[in-house]
């Protein structure tokens, strides 16, 4: 076997001890503890009006009780079962399936995305090329880049009126800036050697910026999307929760009003799944523009 | 001089208003299908000529005049061959040179630009490598492939900045063959820039050589007095390879700081035949 692979065996053998580390230690921290089940057994004779309460806050009088609320992963399994089994259900606004509600997350990113690198990659290149733009834009940029995302939403909520408009607002101004930042870098930092080739070559304007500064730019173009693919997915999540609505984000905070543990838990899982599987799509876009040189 | 086809008078270049100028009245012509070598020390502006006469830099003084017109910025009349092959590493071999070929020839289809890159990437010996990637190259493929493009557009004059700098001694000698028989073949006006004397002598018709910099300028023009037919294995053999390459080697070792410490009053270009005229060699020529 090569070394190269057995490396990659050995890794992942130790991320399969360290997961079950994990689940044992998750399994043994919401295991009923012993005075619990003492003070289960002392209250076995309540009244079937006890019995009652119990069943409508959720908890059946027979399952064993436990001290902390947390969930155990045999609730966690459930949970995961059923979400995972239809998940694209939709019973009224405020019961959809993972799956419908991630799309509305997902749509709303790709669009805020989508507008951002429409505005920020011409702009960047305009800045890229033109140190007097560079230099008239950066104090706008500089102010403006800092600025969390959502502090945005009220205006946004003002202006637009629509509350998923405004979260489209949000993903778009916080996308723009790194995107814009490194576009404009990778730009100007295009080897002077292929622009002069281009220069004796009497490449016309556009062609040049096709041909030449596209390629030569584009690895680090495609760093900034990666960044503010990254920081989208990070904000959709707070932007939902506070908008509400739909999405990935709504349905985290309506879980937790409906204090279901397992399924805030299962939406974290759904959320890190989501944003390492974009994340992975754009370090492959990244692969195939990156030159050797 | 004959009809010279390209120009130079009294160029001169200096970077800061309170410093000497990098080199200054700095004036020769080059005829039609001449192969011109310019040898100096670093520092003497022999990389800020070429890219004037390429127009990718300004010169603060002088003009540049090429087939009866001024050379004002770059020209798809003058190909360059980079230190550095320059090559886009995006681009395939062929797609290099299919990038020059569509620049000069917009109106081409894709298959005839494509067919006449083919034939510049055959022309320096690269046929079977057109797919490759540059970075799959070795210095000295990318080297010829910077010398297809150039070559690919037919360019009226030739400038080439230390083509060989970067490559070792047995593939320079390869690549020299290459670009001889191209050059011998095609009549090509080349000015080359090289810091390797027994190149200068394999190459060129006439070697220019400078002082020292700061307020250099072009000191001798030696008349390359061997045969044509000279090849890289035999011309050392010959006596007067020895005659010339001690002219030069003395020159560089000597005379290159003498000049430059006389100052710039006595500024004659003086033409040198070593070997064949040695009692003229002091007859100053304007």
């Amino acid at each position: 076997m090569k070394p190269a692979a057995q490396l990659g065996w050995r890794a992942a053998l130790i991320s399969l001890a360290i997961f079950a580390c994990l689940l044992l230690v998750w399994h043994l921290a919401t295991a009923p503890k012993e005075s619990a089940r003492i003070q289960a057994g002392a209250s076995s004779a309540s009244s079937s009006a006890q019995d009652e309460y119990a069943k409508l806050m959720g908890k059946s009088s027979s399952a064993p009780v436990k001290t902390s609320g947390f969930p155990g992963l045999a609730q966690m399994g459930e949970t995961m079962r059923k979400e995972l089994a239809n998940p694209f259900y939709d019973n009224g606004p405020n019961d959809k399936g993972i799956g419908i509600q991630l799309g509305y997350s997902l749509a709303r990113v790709g669009l805020g995305f989508a507008i951002a690198a429409l505005v920020a990659i011409p702009l960047g290149f305009l800045l890229g090329m033109s140190p007097l733009m560079q230099r008239a834009l950066n104090p706008f940029i500089q102010i403006l880049k800092p600025i969390s995302p959502l502090a945005w939403m009220p205006l946004a909520l003002y202006t637009i009126k629509d509350s998923s408009v405004s979260g489209i607002f949000v993903i778009f101004i916080c996308s723009v800036w790194p995107m814009l930042m490194n576009t404009a870098f990778g730009v100007a930092s295009v080897r002077r050697d292929w622009l002069n080739v281009a220069k004796t070559l009497e490449v016309a304007p556009l062609r040049k910026a096709f041909l030449v500064i596209l390629p030569a730019a584009a690895p680090t173009i495609l760093t900034g999307m990666r960044i503010s693919m990254g920081i989208a997915w990070l904000v959709i999540v707070a932007a939902e929760m506070l908008v509400g609505g739909t999405g990935i984000g709504y349905f985290v905070w309506n879980e937790w009003n409906n204090l279901s543990l397992t399924s805030v838990i299962f939406a974290i899982l759904v959320i890190g799944v989501t944003g390492m599987v974009l994340d992975l799509v754009f370090a492959r876009l990244q692969k195939l523009v990156t030159y050797t040189e | 001089m004959d009809k010279a086809f390209l120009t130079v008078e009294n160029l001169n270049k200096r970077y800061t208003d309170d410093a000497p100028p990098v080199f200054d009245k700095v004036s020769f012509g080059i005829a039609q299908g001449e192969f011109v070598c310019i040898i100096g020390h670093s520092g003497c502006g022999k990389t800020t000529i070429l890219n004037v006469l390429a127009g990718l830099e300004a010169p603060s003084g002088g003009v540049v005049i090429m087939d009866q017109r001024e050379v004002k910025g770059p020209s798809l009349d003058r190909g360059v061959v980079f230190q550095s092959h320059a090559l886009m590493p995006w681009f395939s071999v062929l797609g290099n040179v299919v990038f020059a070929v569509r620049s000069r020839w917009p109106d081409w289809p894709r298959d005839k630009a494509e067919q006449h890159a083919r034939r510049f990437i055959e022309m320096v010996g690269l046929k079977g490598a057109e797919n490759k990637k540059p970075s799959e190259l070795s210095g000295g493929m990318k080297q010829r492939v910077g010398i297809a493009r150039a070559f690919s557009i037919e360019p009226k004059m030739l400038l080439m900045d230390e083509p060989f700098g970067a490559l070792d001694a047995l593939t320079r000698g390869v690549v020299q063959d290459e670009l001889l028989k191209i050059c011998s073949a095609t009549h090509q006006t080349v000015f080359m820039i090289t810091h390797d004397v027994d190149e200068a002598i394999l190459l060129a018709d006439k070697i220019f050589l400078m002082s020292n910099g700061p307020r250099a300028r072009i000191a001798e023009v030696v008349v390359n007095t061997m045969p044509k037919t000279r090849t890289r294995e035999s011309m050392h053999h010959d006596p007067q390879f020895y005659r010339i390459r001690n002219h030069l080697v003395d020159f560089l070792v000597h005379r290159s700081r003498r000049i430059q410490e006389a100052g710039v009053e006595d500024a004659v270009t003086r033409v040198v035949t070593p070997g064949l005229e040695e009692d003229k060699l002091s007859q100053a020529v304007a």
